[in-house]
């Protein structure tokens, strides 16, 4: 496997670090006038989440993680597994619980999302910036209300609570960003 | 990528305010009556320093390079009886790219005959009061930094106090080697950052640090390092010394510092034993700083990166 340079450090490279598949987040380079350069770098370990700082001598090297993103459909949840497919291979993968985290409240069946494969296996699944989803439950919706402001907790088909304005019904479906959780507006039915 | 990279990074207010910043620096040294000289920028000699790397040209077929900084040029001035004297111009310096760092920048150098360290950091404080419009200013010895803020002193700790404080204090991927490497970590992510405002002259280094300063022993009869080094807000800003005028000793460092980057597989390059040659015809008793202008625009303009303040930096250059 090929390995990378302090130089070649740069947000977004994945490289190993202790074991574990990392991410460089930030990559500083530190040099006294008088004494020697260092480089202080931010990863984000890809298994935990976590964001790791360390300095490294200039010029030490990293091992290159074999992690690539790749943007797959996802097809259904067994219980246990949640089932990918690449669709243009129709290659399925099945990532666990932990891989799928927090992405699990915003995966619908067949929406295309980005599946991040470590040695060829699902570490890390991010959902699209914006989906579309059903309002399973909320309030009853108040009329003549769409101009002011306040807004009540909605749950979605998928499980994912976000704050909506106070004028949608149940059976409604709306736009909602992934990164934020928050409402963007209804969506147009075709 | 939709940015246009024909254009300059930093915008037309920063630089007219280079601009400003030069002609201020150049009015200070006009009323002090400090002369302006021009020093080679490309030469067959470089710097033996074990920590710089300098970029490496042809010419005439053969390799030359970038100056590191002035100090060779100005101090065959000075040996050749020119007087106090300064060059603001640039210096490259290869591989050091970063948020404060371009390989191509502006350097302040100056000496002045006849004066010490003490006198000189003085100086500096008082142009860069000037040009960062601050009158916060403490000086400090660097055992005074590292007694208030880690509660060791850096001439006298153990080494193995040392390491484990810089492995305590630091997230490192390796053990360090030696006593300055460990000093070096401390210093560069402990210390700086925690200066805060204003500006700080810190003074008197562990002599294995002198580079070409003086080693004299401290009042407490511990050997240092006749150097300084002057911070604002946490940023490394200017480094002095009271200048090594025997040619012996010239000679001497230049060999050990061969030795270690050759023993650290690192590039030798030729040195400048026509310094060595001034100093046998006699340099006089002085001392000289180096200044980073692009810094000092930084922080006087309130620039979080370097590359606001440089036109075109080297992805652009």
């Amino acid at each position: 496997m090929a390995s990378y340079s302090t130089n070649e450090f740069k947000g977004g490279l994945k490289v190993m670090l202790d074991g574990d598949p990392c991410s460089i987040v930030e990559n500083e380079f530190v040099k006294p006038g008088k004494g020697q350069a260092f480089n202080r770098v931010k990863l984000r370990n890809l298994k935990t989440g976590r964001v790791w700082e360390r300095t490294f001598r200039s010029g030490e090297s990293l091992e290159a993680a074999d992690v690539m993103d790749r943007d797959m459909e996802y097809l259904y949840n067994d219980g246990e597994f949640y089932h990918f497919m690449e669709p243009e291979t129709f290659e399925q993968h099945q990532a666990s619980a932990d891989a799928v985290g927090d992405a699990s409240k915003w995966l619908k069946e067949q929406d295309m999302c980005t599946v991040t494969l470590y040695n060829g296996a699902p570490l890390a699944v991010t959902p699209p910036n914006h989906v579309i989803l059903e309002i399973t439950d909320t309030d009853p919706g108040l009329r003549g209300d769409t101009a002011q402001g306040g807004t009540k907790p909605a749950t979605l088909v998928t499980g994912a609570v976000v704050k909506v304005p106070l004028f949608l019904e149940i059976g409604e479906t709306i736009k909602v960003d992934t990164r934020t959780g928050e409402y963007l507006g209804r969506a147009k039915e075709d | 990528m939709t940015e246009n990279f024909w254009q300059p990074t930093a915008s037309a207010e920063a630089l007219r305010h280079r601009a400003r910043l030069l002609a201020d620096i150049r009015r200070f040294f006009a009323d002090r009556d400090v002369l302006e000289v021009e020093v080679p920028l490309l030469s067959r000699r470089a710097t033996s320093d074990p920590h710089i790397e300098s970029v490496t040209a042809l010419c005439g077929g053969q390799p030359a390079y970038l100056a590191t900084s002035p100090e060779f040029g100005l101090k065959r001035l000075l040996a050749a009886g020119v007087g106090d004297c300064y060059s603001l111009g640039r210096a490259f310096r290869e591989g050091e790219a970063g948020g404060r760092h371009n390989p191509e920048f502006t350097m302040l150098e100056w000496y002045r005959v006849g004066w010490d360290d003490r006198k000189l950091m003085e100086e500096v404080g008082e142009l860069l009061g000037r040009l960062l419009g601050t009158e916060r200013m403490r000086s400090l010895s660097y055992r005074e930094l590292f007694l208030q803020q880690l509660e060791l002193d850096p001439h006298t700790v153990s080494d193995v106090e040392l390491r484990d404080c810089a492995g305590r204090e630091v997230e490192l991927s390796f053990t360090p080697a030696t006593r300055d490497e460990c000093l070096d970590l401390l210093m560069s992510h402990r210390l700086e950052p925690a200066m805060g405002e204003g500006i700080t002259l810190l003074y008197d280094f562990p002599a294995s640090q002198a580079a070409l300063a003086r080693v004299v022993e401290d009042e407490t009869g511990t050997a240092v390092a006749r150097r300084f080094e002057a911070y604002a807000s946490g940023m490394e800003l200017a480094n002095g010394y009271w200048e090594l005028t025997d040619p012996e000793e010239q000679l001497r460092r230049f060999h050990a510092d061969h030795s270690y980057r050759a023993a650290h597989k690192r590039h030798v390059y030729p040195f400048e034993e026509r310094l060595v040659e001034a100093l046998c015809a006699g340099m006089p008793e002085c001392a000289g700083v180096a200044l980073g202008v692009d810094r000092v625009l930084m922080l006087a303009g309130d620039y979080s990166r370097i590359d606001e303040v440089i036109a075109f930096p080297i992805d652009r250059a």
